[in-house]
């Protein structure tokens, strides 16, 4: 049995020694490290933390969405005169389209008034709806040409349209006008669509062409002396909507309104939601820092903190009643198997 | 190498009764070589003839790479879109150019890109590494002849056929060779086979007669001759070939083959000429390409892909079917849509079109639920945990320099799944090294080291007789006085263990000599001299100095001896005897000199032994036997054997230390040390003579029936033999083996041991590693015949079938619950019991017991056994080995692990993970296994969850828009949800996730069986996962829609529109499913941290960015964050409800899971926590001894045998007493 000779396999320990892992914490997997455990104090509080936070931010939630004021005011019906029975034919008619609304004003409305319009049943999410545009064309002058995407409202007679496709198209084009005691009450629609969208995405040197001048008409018609920069209605309407149900702003009150207020709107019911049954609303509302009358974010942070807060409670009894000492070696499956046995 | 050439001129068939003799005359004639499978023609010598058809031959080099340069893009792109996932990604890429893709072309190609050149990037990786390995294989250099007589070094790969070409000592051969001479005269030499089949000892080659004169390199000069021999095949035991030379046939037979990958040993040079070369040499055909493995948990994944596959072709159906009437009988009434002009894919009048290509956008527009990222994410993490296990430096083997390597990253998980252990025995349990341990003499045990096995169960018994005090009180004691003498056996034996401990702890550092671990003042130093029974010590001294076949070497630098044994046994008897005094020198033809220092002068006396008939080992006779004549003119027979043999031929006078010997080899054995019992005769001149006369008769006899003369010739003379007594060899086993297996066995796994080597031998190994034990009962199964006839061989496999169902029935009836049974099964009867009728059965049978030894098994049979089990079972295998031997088990099993760091890498190229040693496997398994097992399980889980909590949302919102197949998200919002946003967190889930740190996963091997156990994959859980995943989808879009839709979402009045709706969604999406895996975690280094948080603050950040591009390429996004959402309050307060609502009822299931079915790992978490492990060390010490599966074998399970036997005797003792106590009252 060779013994072997020392020292021979010096330059190979050498050599194998580079093979050595490195010890580092990292590589070792013994990096520092939080490990958390779900205490019943941790759990308690928790569920306790989480009630902390909701509860107000419910009751925040809830004050601030029943400050707001909304009247809603459903037309589409009413705003067809009884002797005509086909909507549709009346729509797609050349009748006067004048349609008189009375709104009560239940409480007082600060200023400002948001003034929207809320169609349903209108799916400006169709893929192909929302597809059809070219936002080259709206941002740049120079691209006037480019209207890919925009069919069958890309171009007539062979000249482009701007704005083209289906979006811009099918404008909305109902137009209301407010009253009080006789007075006006100027509706302001500036500063209704974001800024960014004036100032980068429709061009302030845009101007329409073409527009509307196809074999069907769809929607509102543009000033072609007016940049798209300035048409807020086509920059809010070009915004579509997520679902089929929707409101849009259409401009601003800037007066308050008192309790009391009857307000009289003369509309322009030009827009045809009869085709596909969608129902149109006239939607006046103020806002608070969380926007509009939206009970249901209240709701659901007070129903969830209160379910953490139930659930909380439900758990201390459990640790009340059941305490399963932390830690327990007792509850290892060995030793309850032994148990079990 | 002139001096190794002259010394070793020895006849050394001389020696050998049985093995090697040439016989003088042969009655087989050439074979006649004809048909197919017996075509190769070799020109010897003449390799250029080699080089065109029809004798071109394959080349000498090895591939084992997966791929070329070539073959690899087309190959390894067909493994990739082998998978389902990619191929409908692949799909979905191709359609994305078409109007009916939703997505941009760009968006569906980049990730699909991305992730398959990952998988492909780590392909390459992994097999360029294999490539390497091959490379340094070719690269080996053998001497050729060049020509002329001139020998030069060549690269293997460049070996041909026909090429002579010289070996030299302890270097592998290039390919299989003819053997044509050797240093030795009589053209014999020794190899060593391990890496074939595993056996250690060597075997002897010997070549034909009429090549013998090829001694030297001038001889090759002119030498020319032709073999015809069968074609390639894998069988590594039969050669039929003719070898023709100078107009003369000669026939061939296996043992003039040198085969591939076998070792030349013992032996200076041999010369030899390629037959074989590259892919034809045996070994390589034996060698089966390997297989690609995947993990358990993998192909499960498959399933649940197919699953949600399933569910999206239903939504995509259902949303076909949505479309279709929408598209039917609303659409044209939708006059915004101008219905009057409309592309056939959303024409009503064609509605069949129309709801067909709907069909494949909605395929496409769902394809989120299933994770494309998934593959590569887990590919990632498997690398990593890779990395990891390469990198622990827990498994680097300081003494050869070796890490871990896990050589394929799929199998990780694997890893911590593993129920049955097969294991190859030489090489893995043990290193193939003998020490000699200890003796008895006369009766008189000597040696007070201790084996491995001792030790360790030594400070089990220690550990656990200061825990068992308290369980040993609860014994009915009667009064005082038994209880101390409980006491008494428990310190003395505490007492012994403590010697045992520390002399071992001695031992270390003193002893160095290899093949010697003895110690005892007693027999050291001469002062044997001084013991009673002198003339039986040296009786024993000369027996292990002269009863051998070893031949000596003298090591010129330090003036000793060093032996070139056949078998490491013998190797460590002649150290023994070297270092009792009696070193045995020289060896002539037909004598043994030995140099023995006799008195305590140290006077060294240089003695000779005429040898005279050197009867040979077989592992049939299991003895050998020396026949010779001292200087004094006596006759000694000499023998040495098993002790059921030598026992059995013992002289009525010889039996006087019988009954001593036998009891301590039960000692020994259940140490686990090899025996032997040695014994002498002496012979009457006469007696001999006439004996001398029939032996040489029988010696020069000629035909079948020689060797069958020899052996009953031989068995007249070893009989009336006188017992001297029996030495006992460790076997020494790698470091750290039993160790090992007894955290093994603890952790729940089973584990077999499959060994090449002869029945005694696996049988002492597996009394050294604890796989047995006194007292368990070992089932052997076995036959005795050889022949091959039919109606035999249905004779034989009734009597297995017979022997299988008593032993079941034994195990069935056996009332005692600590009763274990061990089964050993050798080869030949192995190979009944694996056919079809019988394999069930035996299976049965094994697994009832607690351990299994197949020993003698070839390579093949070692790979049907693990296939047995692996499919018999259904559980998952892990096989390891360390030899060529090995690797169609290898190769068989869920996993392979091969040993590294010896030599011969052709278990570890074969393999899946390679460790330096067997102890390493503990880590392995139950830190690095477990860890991955639960990583992986978790990380696929929570992929799943959080890409149907995603992908769900596109669905419920499809409905919203008529289902025209518009996504709310922006398309980059899509790509980079799986590839940067959600991704790294997972990963970092995959990769540094730990329940309990390492060394609690080796204190409570019991955790292990979570993974066997599949606790963290199993269906219930991965649908509860997905039921989470359902449940949030439905939460972020019902939530974020009914605040959003239609409301002024800020104080100026304006309305959300499609693109502030959608981010919003997403917005809650990337909290929800980042805070959803913060609670999953349970370990968060810094790491988790940037990565859990910067994912959520990346989107945020990238929203930002987005936003600041210019409209042309944010398109709806422009300022989206900073203009619009970020100021709205509404946005915030919509994140958190989200999120906390989405989250609550997981938190609500891990709280009641933890307050009422806590898992162990909760425990453990919590007892650290709480810090009590270091409070009450005592509590900590107690479970982690209770934490381990029931086992019947390891040293622990010897160590509780052994208590409970101390405990019987008690309570013999305690009712003694209790007899006797009326005398105390």
């Amino acid at each position: 049995m060779a013994t072997n000779s020392a020292g021979s396999n010096d330059p190979t320990v050498n050599r194998r020694q580079t093979k050595r892992p490195k010890y580092s914490k990292f590589t070792q997997q013994e990096l520092p490290a939080c490990k958390p455990i779900l205490t019943p104090q941790a759990v308690i509080s928790a569920f306790l933390i989480v009630t902390a936070i909701f509860i107000p931010i419910g009751v925040a939630s809830l004050i601030a969405s029943r400050d707001v004021v909304e009247i809603v005011d459903r037309y589409e019906a009413a705003c067809v005169p009884s002797n005509w029975t086909d909507k549709i034919a009346y729509i797609q008619s050349g009748a006067d389209k004048t349609c008189k609304r009375e709104l009560h004003v239940e409480k007082r409305m600060k200023s400002p008034i948001y003034v929207y319009y809320q169609l349903d049943n209108f799916y400006q999410n169709h893929r192909r709806y929302v597809k059809s545009r070219n936002d080259e064309q709206l941002r740049d002058a120079g691209k006037g040409n480019s209207t890919s995407g925009c069919d069958p409202e890309s171009n007539v007679d062979g000249v482009p349209i701007v704005p083209c496709g289906l979006i811009a198209w099918s404008m909305f084009n109902d137009t209301y006008s407010f009253s009080r005691n006789n007075n006006n009450v100027t509706v302001n629609k500036k500063g209704i669509s974001w800024k960014s969208d004036r100032d980068h995405k429709f061009g302030s040197d845009v101007f329409p062409k073409n527009f509307q001048n196809g074999t069907i008409k769809g929607g509102a018609s543009l000033n072609e002396t007016i940049p798209l920069s300035q048409q807020e209605d086509l920059i809010v309407w070009m915004r579509t909507a997520a679902l089929p149900t929707f409101r849009k702003l259409y401009g601003k009150i800037e007066v308050d309104l008192e309790k009391g207020d009857v307000i009289n709107v003369v509309l322009q019911n030009n827009y045809n939601t009869y085709s596909f049954s969608g129902k149109k609303k006239l939607v006046l509302s103020t806002t608070s820092w969380l926007g509009g009358k939206n009970d249901f974010l209240g709701i659901a942070y007070l129903s969830v903190g209160g379910l953490s807060f139930f659930l909380a409670m439900a758990f201390a009894i459990v640790y009340f009643v059941k305490p399963r000492q932390l830690g327990d070696p007792s509850y290892l499956s060995w030793n309850r198997n032994a148990a079990g046995q | 190498m002139a001096h190794g050439r002259i010394r070793a001129r020895l006849r050394r068939s001389h020696f050998y009764t049985f093995g090697c003799l040439r016989p003088t005359t042969t009655d087989e004639g050439p074979h006649p070589l004809q048909g197919p499978g017996f075509s190769r023609t070799v020109h010897c010598n003449q390799p250029e003839i080699h080089e065109r058809r029809p004798l071109y031959y394959c080349k000498n080099d090895i591939s084992t790479t997966k791929y070329n340069v070539l073959t690899f893009f087309p190959k390894a792109l067909f493994e990739q879109f082998r998978r389902v996932a990619n191929i409908y990604f692949l799909l979905a890429a191709c359609l994305s150019a078409s109007p009916i893709s939703p997505f941009s072309p760009l968006s569906m190609i980049a990730p699909l890109a991305f992730v398959v050149g990952l998988s492909m990037a780590k392909e390459a990786l992994e097999d360029s590494r294999r490539f390497v390995q091959d490379v340094k294989v070719n690269h080996r250099k053998v001497h050729h002849h060049k020509g002329d007589g001139v020998f030069g070094p060549r690269m293997w790969q460049n070996i041909m056929v026909g090429d002579v070409v010289k070996v030299e000592k302890d270097k592998f051969f290039p390919a299989d060779l003819l053997l044509l001479s050797s240093s030795y005269e009589d053209g014999i030499c020794y190899v060593e086979t391990m890496n074939l089949d595993g056996e250690t000892n060597l075997k002897v080659k010997r070549s034909l007669e009429s090549t013998l004169f090829l001694d030297s390199d001038e001889a090759f000069k002119d030498f020319a001759g032709t073999i015809r021999c069968e074609d390639p095949n894998p069988n590594l035991y039969t050669f039929v070939g003719n070898f023709e030379h100078e107009r003369q046939v000669y026939p061939l037979d296996p043992s003039q083959i040198l085969l591939r990958d076998s070792k030349l040993r013992n032996t200076e040079y041999i010369y030899g000429v390629v037959i074989f070369t590259g892919h034809d040499s045996k070994v390589m055909q034996n060698s089966t390409r390997s297989p690609s493995k995947r993990s358990t948990i993998e192909e499960k994944m498959d399933y649940i892909i197919y699953t949600l596959f399933t569910v999206l072709i239903f939504i995509s159906i259902i949303s076909s079917i949505g479309f279709i009437v929408k598209t039917k009988y609303q659409t044209p009434t939708w006059w915004y849509l101008r219905p009057d002009s409309i592309e056939s894919q959303y024409d009503p009048q064609k509605i069949g079109v129309a709801g067909l290509s709907h069909l494949v956008t909605a395929l496409i527009l769902y394809g989120y639920l299933i994770p494309i990222s998934l593959y590569v994410s887990i590919e990632v993490v498997k690398v990593l945990q890779a990395t990891f296990i390469n990198q622990d430096i827990h498994m680097y083997d300081e003494e050869t320099g070796t890490p871990a390597d896990a050589r394929t990253s799929n199998l990780n998980e694997e890893l911590g799944q593993v129920d049955t252990i097969l294991s190859d025995k030489t090489g893995t349990l043990t290193c193939n090294q003998m020490d000699f341990l200890k003796c008895s003499i006369a009766g008189t045990p000597y040696g007070v080291c201790s084996s491995e096995v001792e030790v360790a169960a030594a400070k089990q018994i220690a550990s656990d007789l200061e825990d068992d005090d308290s369980d040993l009180s609860n014994f009915p004691l009667p009064n005082k006085k038994g209880h101390v003498s409980w006491e008494n056996v428990g310190v003395a034996e505490e007492y012994e263990l403590e010697t045992v401990v520390t002399s071992k702890g001695d031992e270390d550092e003193k002893h160095a000599i290899k093949g010697f671990g003895f110690e005892d003042d007693r027999l050291m130093n001469g002062n044997w001299l001084q013991e009673p029974n002198t003339d039986d010590i040296l009786l024993f001294f000369r027996i292990l100095a002269v009863c051998h076949t070893a031949i000596p070497e003298l090591n010129e630098e330090t003036g000793s001896f060093t032996y070139e044994a056949e078998s490491p046994d013998e190797g460590a008897f002649l150290v023994a005897a070297r270092e009792f005094g009696f070193e045995f020198c020289r060896r002539t033809q037909s004598s043994i000199f030995t140099r023995e220092r006799i008195s305590t002068s140290g006077k060294v006396v240089e003695r000779e032994y005429k040898l005279l008939n050197l009867l040979d080992f077989t592992s049939k006779r299991k003895r050998m036997s020396v026949i010779v004549r001292d200087e004094e003119g006596q006759l000694f027979l000499l023998c040495k054997g098993a002790d059921s043999i030598i026992f059995d031929r013992l002289s009525k006078n010889g039996k006087i230390y019988l009954e001593a010997t036998t009891m301590h080899l039960n000692d020994y054995g259940e140490a686990g040390l090899r025996t032997l019992a040695l014994a002498y005769r002496r012979l009457e001149e006469k007696e001999y003579s006439d004996w001398n006369d029939e032996f040489q008769k029988a010696k020069a006899a000629v035909g079948a029936d020689r060797d069958a003369m020899l052996e009953r010739v031989s068995e007249m003379m070893e009989k009336e033999l006188i017992l001297v007594g029996a030495t006992a060899i460790e076997d020494k086993l790698q470091k750290g083996v039993p160790d090992c297996i007894d955290k093994l066995a603890q952790a729940g796994l089973k584990i077999w041991v499959l060994t090449g080597d002869k029945m005694e031998t696996a049988i002492n190994i597996g009394f050294s590693c604890s796989l047995l034990r006194q007292g368990m009962k070992q089932i052997c199964i076995t036959t005795n015949s050889d022949t091959e006839s039919n109606d035999v061989k249905q004779a034989i496999k009734d009597n297995i079938l017979n022997q299988i169902t008593n032993a079941t029935q034994m195990i069935k009836l056996e009332k005692d619950p600590h009763a274990a049974f061990a089964l050993i099964i050798d080869g030949k009867t192995l190979t009944y019991t694996l056919e079809d009728d019988l394999k069930h059965k035996f299976l049965g049978l094994a697994v009832d017991c607690a351990s299994v030894i197949c020993c003698r098994v070839s390579p093949k049979q070692k790979a049907l056994v693990t296939r047995l089990v692996k499919e018999g079972t259904g559980k998952t295998t892990l096989a390891i080995g360390d030899g060529a031997n090995d690797v169609g088990m290898i190769q068989e099993a869920d996993i392979g692990v091969g040993i590294s760091g010896v030599e011969g890498m052709q278990a570890v190229m074969a393999s899946d993970f390679s460790i330096a040693q067997f102890r390493f496997l503990e880590r392995l398994l139950v830190v690095h296994g477990h860890w991955c097992y639960k990583r992986i399980a978790q990380m696929i889980c929570y992929f799943f969850y959080k890409n149907i909590a995603f992908g769900l949302t596109i669905f419920y919102f499809e409905a919203f828009t008529g289902f025209s197949g518009q996504s709310v998200y922006d398309d980059w919002y899509m790509i980079l949800f799986n590839v940067c946003l959600t991704s790294l967190p997972v990963i970092s889930l995959g990769v540094f996730e730990q329940d309990v740190p390492s060394d609690v996963c080796l204190q409570f091997p019991a955790l292990y069986q979570q993974g066997p156990k599949n606790l963290f994959f199993d269906w219930y859980r991965i649908l509860g996962w997905m039921a989470n995943g359902l449940y949030s989808s439905i939460v972020i879009f019902l939530l974020t829609v009914t605040i959003l839709y239609d409301h002024p979402f800020r104080e100026d009045g304006q309305t959300a529109d499609m693109a502030a709706v959608g981010t919003t969604m997403f917005t809650c999406i990337i909290w929800a499913v980042n805070v959803q895996i913060a609670l999953t975690m349970s370990h968060f280094t810094w790491i988790q941290h940037l990565f859990i948080w910067g994912s959520i603050m990346t989107w945020y950040v990238f929203l930002t960015i987005y936003g600041m591009l210019s409209p042309e390429y944010s398109k709806n996004a422009y300022h989206l964050l900073v203009e619009a959402l970020g100021p709205a309050p509404i946005y915030w307060s919509t994140t958190l409800l989200v999120t906390v609502t989405c989250n609550l009822p997981y938190l609500i299931h891990i709280s009641l899971q933890r307050c009422f079915n806590p898992m162990d790992h909760h425990i453990i978490q919590e007892i650290k926590h709480y810090k009590k492990d270091i409070e009450d060390q005592h509590m900590w010490i107690r479970e982690s001894s209770k934490a381990r599966q029931e086992t019947k074998i390891g040293f622990t399970a010897r160590v509780e045998a052994k208590i409970r036997q101390l405990k019987g005797k008690l309570q013999r003792k305690h009712s003694f007493l209790t007899i006797m106590s009326p005398v105390h009252k």
